[in-house]
């Protein structure tokens, strides 16, 4: 089982709610700049990998049933932003990774925890 | 609609008002939550909310999403003021949008509004008026699972 801090110790990340739970599993990844994808094909569950930092993802998420958000590239949402997923429980990570390297370390972690790799 | 609505509400969306873009569709997810609808209902009625709630807001003056709830099925319907769509069938096809830069910027407009809504429905209707405004009516069984 891979969880919140697998993900935020590979992708080097920022917890930026700290009361988030680190156990939170993470079943499926999912990576996207359009929320538009994300509500056609993110699985309930995912965690969403994104570039985008404005407060439409976190609306998003909360609809779609994402379970956290890894922000990548540097980006940080402001401080509305992180207050409004704290008030949805929905946990947020950042990191200066640019998201194919997160996305690559991440399937590094999946081959290596859930597939033996 | 199927059986009597136990449950009613009606939410005002403004066009144009990006600051409060989902709230409707968190809203509407959050009360049938507490009426206890199966998750996969909860989630498909969200996200057809808030994609009906977001074109409302990109294209339209003014709308209003009315929610109703049957034991056996969710009725989301939506009447707008706006620009109408000249092109129904074409407004369907994934891909094709109309959407400014600055919509895209936001990580909308990519097309898939309205066929994502059909998708999450079990019945969906659409009727628009060039100059008048859309009408939209999503239906979902509140015991079936789609596909």
């Amino acid at each position: 089982m891979i969880t919140l801090k697998d993900v935020m110790t590979w992708v080097n990340g920022e917890l930026l709610t700290p009361e988030s739970p680190l156990g939170l599993e993470c079943p499926k990844i999912f990576a996207s700049d359009l929320m538009s994808d994300v509500l056609t094909s993110a699985e309930p569950g995912s965690f969403l990998l994104t570039g985008l930092a404005n407060p439409h993802v976190i609306s998003t998420c909360s609809v779609a049933d994402v379970a956290a958000v890894v922000f990548v590239q540097g980006k940080r949402p402001d401080a509305n932003v992180v207050e409004q997923a704290r008030a949805k429980n929905l946990p947020l990570i950042a990191t200066k990774l640019p998201m194919f390297e997160a996305c690559s370390r991440i399937a590094a972690l999946f081959g290596e925890k859930v597939h033996g790799r | 609609m199927a059986g009597e609505a136990v449950f009613r509400q009606e939410f005002p969306v403004k066009g144009g008002d990006f600051a409060k873009a989902g709230a409707v569709a968190c809203r509407i997810k959050d009360l049938l939550k507490e009426l206890g609808l199966d998750t996969p209902v909860v989630r498909r009625a969200a996200i057809a909310s808030y994609e009906a709630e977001m074109n409302v807001i990109m294209y339209a003056w003014e709308g209003r999403v009315k929610l109703a709830v049957s034991p056996s099925e969710v009725r989301i319907t939506v009447d707008d003021k706006g620009p109408g769509i000249p092109d129904v069938d074409l407004a369907m096809t994934e891909g094709y949008s109309t959407a400014t830069a600055e919509m895209r910027e936001l990580g909308f407009g990519a097309g898939m509004g309205l066929p994502n809504i059909r998708k999450n429905a079990d019945a969906f209707r659409i009727d628009s008026r060039v100059g008048r405004g859309t009408h939209l009516e999503i239906t979902i069984h509140a015991n079936g699972h789609k596909s």
